[in-house]
């Protein structure tokens, strides 16, 4: 009797290949996809197990969860794409509790006919963004839906971290006399994607911002300095984080427009489109309320990083019922810095 | 005093100077930003201010444009004015001025005619009847089942052209609003529809014209009889005036004994601007001064005129929000361009309908109100959900004080170190 013969299975075509129904119908195909491309990039002991759950050791502190969707369109931008945006956005999220971010979960919708070779060049780069933060993604999950009813992929995830008894950087902390940090300047990834969408020519130098910053947020903790306050300003940027931590410690703010860390390219092209920096997204700076004292403590330990050498103090939090924020203007007149109103630029992350 | 360079620039035919903008921007690297904004030459024009004014009478100015009623409020210009030196918010703020009867004109090309309307984002957000929105129009797309239109957020209506042609299977119209400024690029989409022989492109036309409202402002009863509106003098229109000069004001300031001076859209050309209106008042004068040299001749661009009149021709008459119906206020497609009409090709007609009975846009408009002197202003009103337009746009004064300046009716908070003394922004 002839023993039964492996089957062959021709490897995908990342070259010529897209995505079909069947690589989410949870067949073949769909394995194929994920040892192929998934379990190729991102594998790990975890991954590897290849259950319908990651079994991940306990760990000590308390447990710090949470999960981002990331729709951004273009899929490829100047500094980055929508794979190391989403774990870069997720880690940030713990990271900013004054977590250690120790395992991501990655779910993928599928545009039917998407083209493999930029899936996995998508995949590729999470697995590197996932690598240099040393957060592994553990477990994941992958479905298709029909052309037209997806805009190639979305990619969700999911982390867990790790935060000490007694850490505490929530966004109800802010004192009248604290000082209020941003760790860079402005504005980048909202006008990376904005000028690719635009085609805007002379803005095209702009790079995304996007970036891990649990390694930053570490050297800040190590200072020693006392700090309220963390937070990213992502969707809304500085202005609309800054408005919600006003509102929950119940606090005004005032900032110095003089002192706010913009780009010259990201000034021209907010000015080009009717865009204020204040409000566009970033991917990699966090903001940072301080007590007055260790204003600057915070700010050397924050320049000797790579990701805060720009950092700067930019204003100060006071006591205000209505909790505004507001803003010297460079011009020397006051003026609100409001929520954002509306929709400034859809699909930023 | 040293004024920025830039402030000094010869002026060019502005379609052939692309070139010259390039060099110079090169030369300078994109510093056309920061010298009109700069808080050094801010404090020296505000000292020369206050050395200006007499301490015995106000100066009530009203800025025109929307453009500097967001400038104003964006960098606080009112902070650095003697108190006796009022401004007072003009109609054109294009989003503002548009009735709701218009909004429901484009609502029905979308639900009824189903076509493709092509909008910038600031009309979608005004409120229509019904408690409609374009945006909720737009939203609700599909799920009515009677809705066969769609609606698409453009930058530039060159995109509304380029969409049509992309997509022949569908009929596009374009949302046309604007004051003089942005009537030539509608022209030259006309212009373009027509070279090309697109047969799914046309244009739902709301251009406004500025001479007609500011005539309007000078005429209500409010200014001329009651007095209950003093005007000393306008801030006049900056990129409207590139295109129509200074010439068509000088009417104003001969008939109405009005100065005017009209200025560019930075804080620091407002501030200049209303030196020089405050000293044409002290030495009653009352002349079209040009302050936007850098931009704007007596002529204005008589390339972009002839196209306009070769496009467009006045309407008899056209309803404003707040100021009501003004005889030759707005401009029309010209019969031989009737194939692009949207007004002409689904025969749809403007039906005027009343304002929200709280809203007090109209008297905003007219500067015989401030925003805060509304009922529903940052209580119903707000920019999340407008009730009147001048709640919509960035350039609206409702928006404007809402979003910038309401930190002025509040008491000042304690034990902060705040710029100037907090005061109105009218």
């Amino acid at each position: 009797m002839k023993p039964v013969r492996q089957a062959y299975i021709r490897p995908l075509d990342l070259r010529h290949g897209c995505v079909e129904m069947s690589h989410g119908s949870g067949g073949r195909g769909m394995a194929q996809l994920i040892e192929e491309l998934f379990a190729r990039w991102l594998g790990n002991a975890y991954l590897g197990q290849g259950n319908d759950a990651a079994v991940l050791p306990a760990a000590t502190g308390r447990l710090v969860m949470s999960t981002d969707a990331h729709v951004v369109s273009p899929l490829f931008f100047p500094g980055g794409d929508i794979g190391c945006l989403a774990v870069h956005g997720t880690i940030n999220d713990i990271a900013v509790m004054g977590a250690t971010p120790l395992y991501l979960a990655a779910s993928f919708i599928l545009e039917e006919g998407f083209p493999l070779g930029d899936l996995a060049r998508i995949v590729e780069s999470m697995a590197r963004a996932a690598e240099v933060a040393a957060v592994p993604v553990v477990t994941g999950d992958t479905k298709v839906v029909q052309r037209g009813k997806g805009d190639g992929v979305y990619i969700t995830t999911t982390g867990v971290g790790v935060v000490a008894e007694g850490e505490d950087y929530a966004g109800d902390r802010a004192r009248p006399g604290d000082r209020i940090i941003v760790s860079g300047s402005i504005g980048e990834h909202g006008m990376a994607i904005m000028a690719q969408r635009e085609n805007i020519g002379f803005a095209s130098a702009i790079v995304s911002d996007t970036a891990a910053l649990h390694g930053l947020i570490a050297a800040m903790r190590a200072s020693g300095a006392t700090i309220r306050t963390l937070r990213d300003p992502t969707r809304g940027g500085v202005a609309t984080t800054l408005n919600e931590i006003a509102r929950q410690s119940g606090v005004g703010m005032m900032l110095q427009e003089s002192a706010l860390p913009v780009l010259p390219e990201v000034a021209a092209a907010c000015e080009f489109l009717g865009l204020d920096p204040l409000y566009v997204a970033n991917e990699g700076k966090l903001l940072a309320i301080v007590a007055p004292e260790d204003t600057d403590t915070l700010l050397q330990a924050m320049r000797a990083h790579p990701l805060g050498r720009q950092a700067a103090a930019i204003g100060k939090v006071h006591a205000d019922p209505q909790h505004f924020v507001q803003m010297t203007t460079e011009l020397g007149g006051r003026r609100i810095v409001d929520w954002l109103t509306g929709e400034q630029l859809p699909r930023i992350c | 005093m040293r004024l920025p360079e830039a402030m000094h620039l010869p002026v060019t035919d502005l379609p052939d100077s692309a070139q010259a903008i390039d060099a110079t921007a090169t030369r300078r690297s994109m510093r056309f930003i920061d010298e009109f904004r700069d808080g050094e030459l801010a404090r020296g024009l505000a000292a020369a201010i206050r050395q200006a004014v007499r301490p015995d009478r106000d100066y009530r100015f009203m800025e025109f444009c929307g453009g500097h009623t967001h400038a104003i409020a964006r960098y606080g210009v009112t902070d650095l004015l003697p108190p006796n030196v009022h401004l007072i918010h003009g109609p054109g703020c294009p989003v503002c001025v548009l009735p709701i009867g218009r909004i429901d004109m484009a609502i029905r090309l979308v639900r009824e005619a189903g076509v493709t309307l092509c909008s910038y984002g600031d009309p979608l957000r005004v409120p229509a009847s019904g408690g409609l929105s374009l945006l909720k129009v737009k939203a609700a797309l599909g799920r009515d089942g009677n809705t066969p239109g769609d609606l698409r957020m453009i930058y530039s209506g060159a995109d509304a052209l380029a969409f049509a042609q992309q997509h022949p299977e569908r009929q596009v119209v374009f949302l046309a609003i604007g004051f003089e400024t942005t009537t030539p690029p509608t022209a030259v989409l006309i212009r373009q529809a027509q070279a090309l022989g697109l047969g799914n492109f046309s244009v739902l036309c709301c251009h406004v014209l500025t001479p007609p409202a500011i005539a309007s402002i000078l005429a209500t009863t409010e200014v001329r009889q009651w007095g209950s509106v003093s005007l000393d003098g306008f801030i006049g229109p900056a990129h409207v005036s590139t295109i129509i000069g200074t010439r068509p004001y000088e009417c104003f300031a001969e008939d109405y004994r009005k100065p005017m001076v009209v200025a560019g859209f930075e804080p620091l050309d407002v501030m200049l601007a209303i030196l020089m209106l405050i000293k044409q008042v002290n030495a009653g004068r009352a002349f079209v001064e040009n302050e936007f040299s850098r931009a704007v001749t007596r002529d204005g661009n008589l390339r972009a005129q002839h196209l306009v009149s070769e496009v467009f021709e006045p309407r008899r008459s056209f309803a404003w929000r707040g100021l009501g119906e003004l005889p030759y206020s707005a401009l029309r497609i010209r019969q031989a361009f009737a194939d692009f009409d949207a007004e002409q090709r689904y025969a749809v007609r403007y039906e005027a309908v009343a304002d929200h009975p709280a809203c007090e846009c109209g008297a905003v408009l007219r500067g015989v109100k401030q925003p805060r002197q509304c009922r529903i202003f940052g209580s119903v009103c707000t920019p999340e959900n407008p009730v009147g337009s001048c709640m919509v746009s960035s350039e609206g004064a409702c928006a404007a004080h809402y979003s910038f300046g309401r930190f002025a009716d509040a008491a000042p908070p304690t034990g902060a170190d705040f710029p100037g003394s907090p005061r109105a922004s009218g």
